[in-house]
């Protein structure tokens, strides 16, 4: 058992090889256009929006479909329902997603020019946190905009949470929420880390 | 080992460009327009394939544009076809609470204090020689005016009126590359324009004009090119040259015998010569003769007197009290219809070009020429009984509508091998309901009409609807003139009075549906507001300014207060960027509704003259709560 341990944590200490580098420095790579795309797709339908509503969450921004107003239109018709105004800087995440992906593709970088095949599992550690942790965040963050509904408003719904993946009858609309390009960058980016890691990690077994 | 690993390295690779593409493959929604499938009728009847030929399934659309005319309603119907679904009504020449036109105060001030109007020829915009979808241009028989459509919102931008028209009929008909729209006199008056003459002198103190407005290339703005002095004739419908035509326009005039006869009744007085005239005018030329001063200004338009600028304008012999002169898609032939002769003539444009180098001229009225008919004339076609109006399918047929007959007469344009029996032109009749006046093809006035529908545009309908009662609206029949053979598809109705209308490729048109608030193509409005905190009311004196938007479901502010007496001047702007949210804004007892389309600003002046407290509403269906859309206008 102690063995195993031992042989792992030599294993981990080991550096890369030159495959590997080049994996974890494409995996680096894909974060650079998560900026730019979304991460998440939220699309609304009912019978009088044939075209449907999109709401695309970026790492720094919400932005609606329609150039935009396909947002102010979700207001509008949240505010029937005494829903606050989904706005973009009411939602902390926006300010430290970007932030700490910066911070990952730095520590990335890092793992492909001078790290070990350990700082591999560090990047991929501390990047599966911080998705579970973003993807918590927001649903925490639409279940309280589900639940804190002005009493005052001119229709009464029950308090409820907007679908954060997968589909959802609200109201008349039908709500799919499912990962955007942004989202798939990542999941780019963790399979390249885990096939460098993977790649080193058989090599040095081999021998 | 190394194989396999770069086996498995290009594999990564590979995905991630798949995952890319999948992402990037998401295209957008697909058109609906179009009818899906060719339908099959198989063995079922003539009723069954016309039924398949017209049926547009619900949320599916039509292939065309039909603009008609509204002819007295003062409107612009526009339905679809094949569906002949009447889709919207554009008001033009008159007050329409139903889109607010002419309630706000640009509106109403474009309608210039008149009612009402009659709407007649619709054109649309060419480049050349082609539809281009950008505006639609329709004359005012009554008050002597032309209004232009923007073809983005289906809007009238502009309403002209010009000094010395009296009753604009041959309008408005647009050259190839729209340099010109025309107008003309119909029933002529004293010139200039206001001046008293007894209708004794008739023949030497009325006159008739021709004119050519400017189209602005980038705006469509009209403005005033040339004015032509003419003899008291009648001018009646007209056509741009196209082609080895271009440059020239072509009006049909009646009663030539230029008198009007107390109690003598112009429908005899006006029938006594056998001939009328085309009148041609070769605008290339009036503008040589504006550049070279040859022409007078007259209540602020440069008029030209033909004596005096030769070459501007001739006369053309034509069969008796001629109505339509079309122009074939090629250019060539001018084809008008005398309506009290059973013949449609077919001129040459190249004869005519020869007798006017060659000055074959058989005659001469107020100094403009009359070209010799047998000279430039290429056939009498014998269509039948009150030929009125042509149109063409681009395989070389023409379609004369017969007023007297109640048909549409097919026939074949030149060149014709054998003129012996010009019978043998005629192709086929298809009978109609009832008394047809224009008849409308898909593209007909462009250099490649369509050739698939027809459109019959006819002056009675009895007993082929739902009676309501003696005021019975008119007919429009869909055609279908692809095959050899005509086929009548589908009657439609419409509001009084279709005179002419014309179709237009749907993907030619490029609406929008929302005012977007950056869309440069708009103008900014100054008094536009687009938050509740810009709402606000501001008093000045007597005058009392309110801005306002609109927005489901409230109005910012929601009560004004003004004192009996106060000029009141109130700007609504919708501030929804989302299609169909339409707003109103009327206030009850006020004669006062404006609709406000989203993005859009409207202002309404008005003296608050009646004191007490009156509702203020949204008039057009918005919401769920569209009926607590209100507030309240105080006037102590």
């Amino acid at each position: 058992m102690k063995d195993i341990f031992q042989n792992l944590t030599n294993t981990l200490s080991k550096s890369m090889s030159m495959q590997s580098r080049i994996l974890v420095l494409l995996a680096a790579l894909m974060l650079i256009p998560t900026f730019f795309v979304p991460l998440w797709r939220m699309s609304f339908w009912a019978q009088q929006y044939p075209e449907g509503l999109e709401l695309y969450i970026y790492s720094h921004n919400l932005i609606g479909g329609d150039d935009g107003n396909d947002l102010t239109e979700i207001n509008v018709l949240n505010h029937y329902i005494g829903m606050a105004e989904l706005n973009a800087e009411d939602f902390t995440e926006l300010k430290w997603i970007p932030l700490i992906v910066g911070l990952l593709a730095v520590l990335t970088l890092r793992a492909a020019f001078i790290g070990t095949l350990g700082s591999i599992i560090d990047v991929i550690a501390i990047s599966g946190y911080f998705a579970l942790f973003s993807v918590w965040s927001f649903y925490y963050k639409l279940s309280s905009y589900g639940h804190n509904l002005d009493p005052k408003a001119s229709v009464d719904v029950a308090p409820f949470t907007p679908p954060v993946f997968g589909h959802k009858m609200v109201g008349q609309f039908e709500v799919w929420s499912y990962p955007a390009f942004g989202s798939y960058l990542f999941a780019m980016f963790g399979l390249l880390l885990i096939a460098g890691f993977y790649f080193s990690f058989k090599k040095l077994n081999k021998k | 080992m190394k194989g396999l690993f770069k086996t498995r390295f290009i594999a990564v690779l590979s995905m991630l460009i798949v995952a890319s593409l999948i992402v990037a493959g998401c295209g957008g929604p697909k058109s609906k327009r179009g009818r899906g499938g060719s339908a099959n009728p198989g063995q079922s009847s003539d009723k069954v394939a016309a039924a398949l030929a017209t049926y547009v399934a619900p949320g599916d659309m039509d292939e065309y544009y039909l603009f008609y005319s509204g002819g007295h309603s003062g409107q612009v119907f526009v339905a679809g076809v094949p569906s002949m679904r009447h889709i919207a009504t554009i008001p033009v020449f008159t007050p329409y609470p139903g889109t607010g036109y002419g309630f706000d105060d640009e509106t109403k001030a474009m309608l210039g204090g008149y009612s009402w109007g009659d709407s007649h020829h619709p054109g649309f915009s060419e480049t050349d020689g082609e539809y281009d979808g950008r505006w639609l241009f329709i004359n005012d028989n009554a008050q002597g005016r032309i209004a232009r459509i923007d073809l983005r919102d289906f809007k009238v931008k502009q309403i002209v009126s010009i000094p010395n028209i009296s009753a604009n009929h041959g309008s408005s008909f647009i050259t190839p590359n729209s340099e010109y729209v025309t107008m003309a006199t119909r029933m002529s008056v004293p010139f200039p324009e206001g001046t008293y003459a007894d209708v004794t002198e008739y023949a030497t103190k009325y006159q008739g004009i021709l004119a050519g407005l400017k189209i602005h290339p980038k705006t469509g703005d009209l403005t005033l090119g040339w004015e032509i002095l003419m003899p008291p004739f009648n001018y009646d419908l007209g056509d741009a040259g196209k082609g080895p035509s271009h440059g020239f326009m072509f009006w049909t005039c009646y009663n030539s015998e230029r008198e009007f006869i107390e109690g003598g009744k112009l429908e005899i007085t006006a029938s006594q010569r056998d001939k009328d005239y085309i009148a041609m005018v070769d605008y290339r030329e009036a503008e040589k003769a504006i550049s070279a001063g040859k022409f007078k200004t007259v209540k602020g338009a440069k008029v030209i007197y033909p004596d005096k600028a030769k070459g501007v304008v001739y006369l053309i012999p034509l069969g008796k009290s001629p109505h339509g002169v079309d122009v074939s898609p090629d250019g060539r032939w001018i084809v008008g219809s005398g309506k009290l002769s059973p013949t449609t003539t077919v001129f040459d444009i190249e004869k005519i070009k020869k007798a006017i180098a060659e000055k074959d001229f058989e005659d001469e009225v107020d100094g403009i020429p009359v070209l010799t008919y047998n000279s430039v004339r290429e056939a009498e076609i014998p269509v039948g009984l009150g030929p009125l109006h042509t149109q063409f399918d681009g395989r070389g047929n023409a379609y004369t509508s017969l007023f007297v007959e109640s048909a549409v007469c097919k026939w074949k344009l030149p060149p014709y091998e054998d003129k012996s029996d010009m019978s043998s032109v005629i192709l086929e009749k298809i009978p109609v309901a009832y008394n047809i006046g224009h008849l409308v093809t898909a593209e007909g006035d462009s250099k490649s009409p369509d050739g698939n529908y027809l459109v019959a545009l006819n002056k009675l309908s009895k007993g082929r609807h739902l009676s309501v009662g003696p005021s019975i609206p008119e007919s429009a029949q869909l055609i279908d003139i692809s095959g050899d053979k005509m086929k009548l598809l589908y009657d439609a109705f419409t509001e009084p009075e279709p005179h002419y209308a014309v179709m237009i490729k749907a993907d030619k048109i490029k609406t929008v549906e929302v005012y977007k608030k950056d869309d440069p193509y708009w103008h900014k409005n100054p008094n536009a507001i687009w938050s509740a905190e810009e709402a606000r009311i501001e008093r000045k004196g007597k005058n009392v300014e309110v801005w306002m938007l609109a927005v489901r479901s409230y109005f910012a502010p929601d009560v004004i207060r003004v004192n009996k007496g106060d000029t009141v001047k109130i700007h609504v702007t919708n501030i929804e960027q989302t299609r169909d949210e339409l707003h109103g804004f009327a206030i009850d007892n006020y004669d006062i509704n404006l609709v406000i389309d989203p993005g859009e600003t409207k202002t309404v002046t008005f003296k608050a003259n009646k004191s007490g407290v009156y509702a203020f509403y949204c008039t057009n269906f918005c919401s769920a709560l569209h009926q607590e859309m209100q507030g309240y206008f105080l006037v102590k």
